[in-house]
């Protein structure tokens, strides 16, 4: 499809049918990847077809089609599989999104584990779904949850990290980039460090898996998020990695069908791997449609959609630091392209706003991200996050934009 | 640019965000209540002196947020001082249908065509909430709900 010798942008968007709509009679400025992204056309094609040609239940049936069903169902989890470098298949469960994913941990992994006094090691960068289902978890169990600040450029703060861990910590949870203002966390030391300590490492991989290659066996997390709809994916599929050896320990989360081996009314036992942890009907038709998006993404390759980005970062990050009384927020020295800015006495809400009249979409707000904005002492941001699919019009679109907000509040 | 943009944020509008009015914490304020958006953040308390009879003697707000939710505070403290509870909220009504777009006669007496800029955000749906934030945050002063959440 893509034969990748170089990176087209322009081939890329014609991939995506989205970029053939206007919004406001003007070409679509798309810059809100990091909230969900859009679809490649082989995605929207392999759901279809699995609807209208293959659909059956899986893991359920003898006949024809349920097997049909089974073996994409399945190959889908090879696919995330061999992308993520894990071990095993048994090691990825398919989830409803990354938060599911991460309340599924907290909820298993957490109860069985944490007792009173424990400590939950968090950053400041994170999601609010990387912080509330530990906060719940350690209500119940009398944990507590503490968090790894971050500097004034929005770097996450290693050597207090260090210092953070000890025989207390049980679990550190972490995201590898930041929705809110980019930064790359330097993963690789974090869990290093905390298994030294004796704790087990969860990533928040929602930012990375549209932007970076991750590989379970390289970083040796034990447990790793991420979520369809930002991999260009469709929603309603989140992905759980997790070590062979913890998730048999684990119990389950979820009860019902599929997740069993025998059930009497004296006494379940429940199925071994990551079906433990898939109750019911899973979203069949969302896997097979996760497994075309990372197909597709890895047939352009991560090394080209990673420059690109990041030459569309510097340029925008240039261009935006031109217009006068513009602040960036986050400018940490790793950064995936995710650039967050305020303007002096203009609301983010208002911004969003007039922006949106040009065809520019962003986001404005916390970005579920509160604590991130108590640091940077702000309520809000306006967001610009970048896919492989956007390019220096884009940019030139939301500069332009930017100005006429400028213009309007005089 | 665009027309509904400059309907939206029209001059009054700018000047009310940019000096809000009554912008302050009177000390005799008897009802107050916290409005809070947690789409964005955005919290307005707004403070009310009530008379015996139902008359709003003062009426004042403190608060952060976009130009729309600042002016319609501001404007709001102007039109509702002088006025009682029942005239209070029965503008509030008006209000809330005229930038929800339900509402083509608006009509609040005199202060029709002061609330009557604020009839661009009924282009912009998104934005209803800033615009009404600190009217649902008066009516619960007045009923001394000290909290109101635009979710
Ligand atoms: C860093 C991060 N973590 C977690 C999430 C949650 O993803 P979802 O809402 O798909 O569960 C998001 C996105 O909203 C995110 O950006």
């Amino acid at each position: 499809m893509n034969d990748m010798t170089t990176f087209d942008v322009e081939k890329i968007r014609r991939d995506f049918p989205i970029f053939t709509r206007e919004v406001h009679g003007k070409p679509l400025a798309f810059l809100d990847s990091g909230a969900s992204a859009q679809k490649p056309q082989v995605v929207i094609d392999t759901m279809e077809k699995a609807y209208a040609e293959t659909y059956a239940n899986v893991h359920r049936g003898v006949h024809y089609l349920s097997q049909v069903s089974t073996e994409l169902y399945e190959g889908a989890r090879e696919i995330v599989c061999a992308h993520m470098n894990a071990a095993n298949v048994e090691e990825i469960i398919f989830t409803k999104n990354a938060t599911e994913s991460i309340n599924l941990v907290a909820q298993t992994y957490g109860a069985a584990n944490l007792k009173p006094g424990d400590e939950i090691i968090l950053s400041t960068l994170e999601h609010h779904s990387n912080i509330v289902p530990w906060q719940l978890i350690a209500e119940r169990t009398g944990a507590v949850v503490k968090a790894v600040p971050i500097d004034e450029h929005g770097e996450f703060m290693l050597d207090t990290y260090l210092e953070m861990l000890g025989p207390k910590t049980k679990i550190v949870a972490i995201t590898h980039i930041s929705n809110a203002i980019g930064t790359i966390t330097p993963v690789r030391q974090i869990i290093d460090a905390a298994h030294d300590a004796g704790a087990v490492v969860l990533i928040d991989g929602s930012q990375a898996a549209p932007h970076m290659k991750i590989d379970m066996q390289a970083l040796d997390a034990d447990f790793y998020v991420f979520t369809g709809h930002k991999v260009f994916g469709p929603t309603g599929i989140g992905v759980l990695y997790g070590k062979a050896e913890l998730l048999d320990a684990m119990p389950p989360f979820l009860g019902g069908g599929d997740m069993i081996e025998r059930v009497t009314f004296a006494k379940t036992t429940y199925a071994k791997g990551h079906a433990k942890f898939e109750a019911g009907t899973p979203p069949i038709v969302q896997a097979i449609g996760l497994g075309a998006a990372i197909n597709y993404v890895n047939e352009i390759g991560f090394e080209k959609i990673s420059a690109h980005e990041q030459t569309l970062l510097a340029y925008a990050t240039e261009q935006l630091g031109q217009i006068n009384s513009l602040r960036i927020i986050g400018q940490a020295k790793h950064k995936a392209a995710i650039i967050s800015f305020t303007l002096d006495g203009i609301h983010p809400h208002d911004i969003g706003t007039i922006v949106d009249r040009g065809g520019v979409a962003i986001r404005v707000g916390h970005h579920c991200a509160q604590p991130l904005m108590d640091h940077f002492d702000v309520a809000a941001t306006a967001r610009a996050s970048f896919a492989l699919y956007n390019n220096r019009a884009d940019v030139d679109a939301l500069v332009s934009a930017v100005k006429s907000v400028q213009e309007i509040f005089g | 640019m665009f027309d509904d943009l400059r309907e939206l944020y029209q001059e009054v509008i700018l000047d009310h965000s940019k000096n809000p009015r009554n912008f302050r914490h009177p000390e005799d304020a008897n009802h107050e209540a916290h409005g809070y958006n947690p789409l964005c953040g955005d919290t307005v308390n707004v403070y009310l002196k009530m008379g015996h009879n139902g008359l709003i003697e003062d009426a004042a707000f403190e608060g952060k947020g976009c130009a729309i939710s600042l002016a319609s505070a501001s404007m709001m403290t102007e039109i509702i001082k002088g006025k009682t509870e029942a005239e209070a909220k029965k503008i509030f009504e008006g209000f809330q249908q005229l930038v929800k777009g339900e509402e083509n006669d608006f009509d609040a007496g005199e202060d029709t065509e002061r609330l009557m800029v604020l009839a661009g955000v009924k282009e912009f749906p998104m934005r209803v909430k800033c615009a009404t934030l600190a009217w649902h945050a008066m009516t619960s002063a007045m009923d001394d709900k000290p909290d109101v959440s635009t979710e």
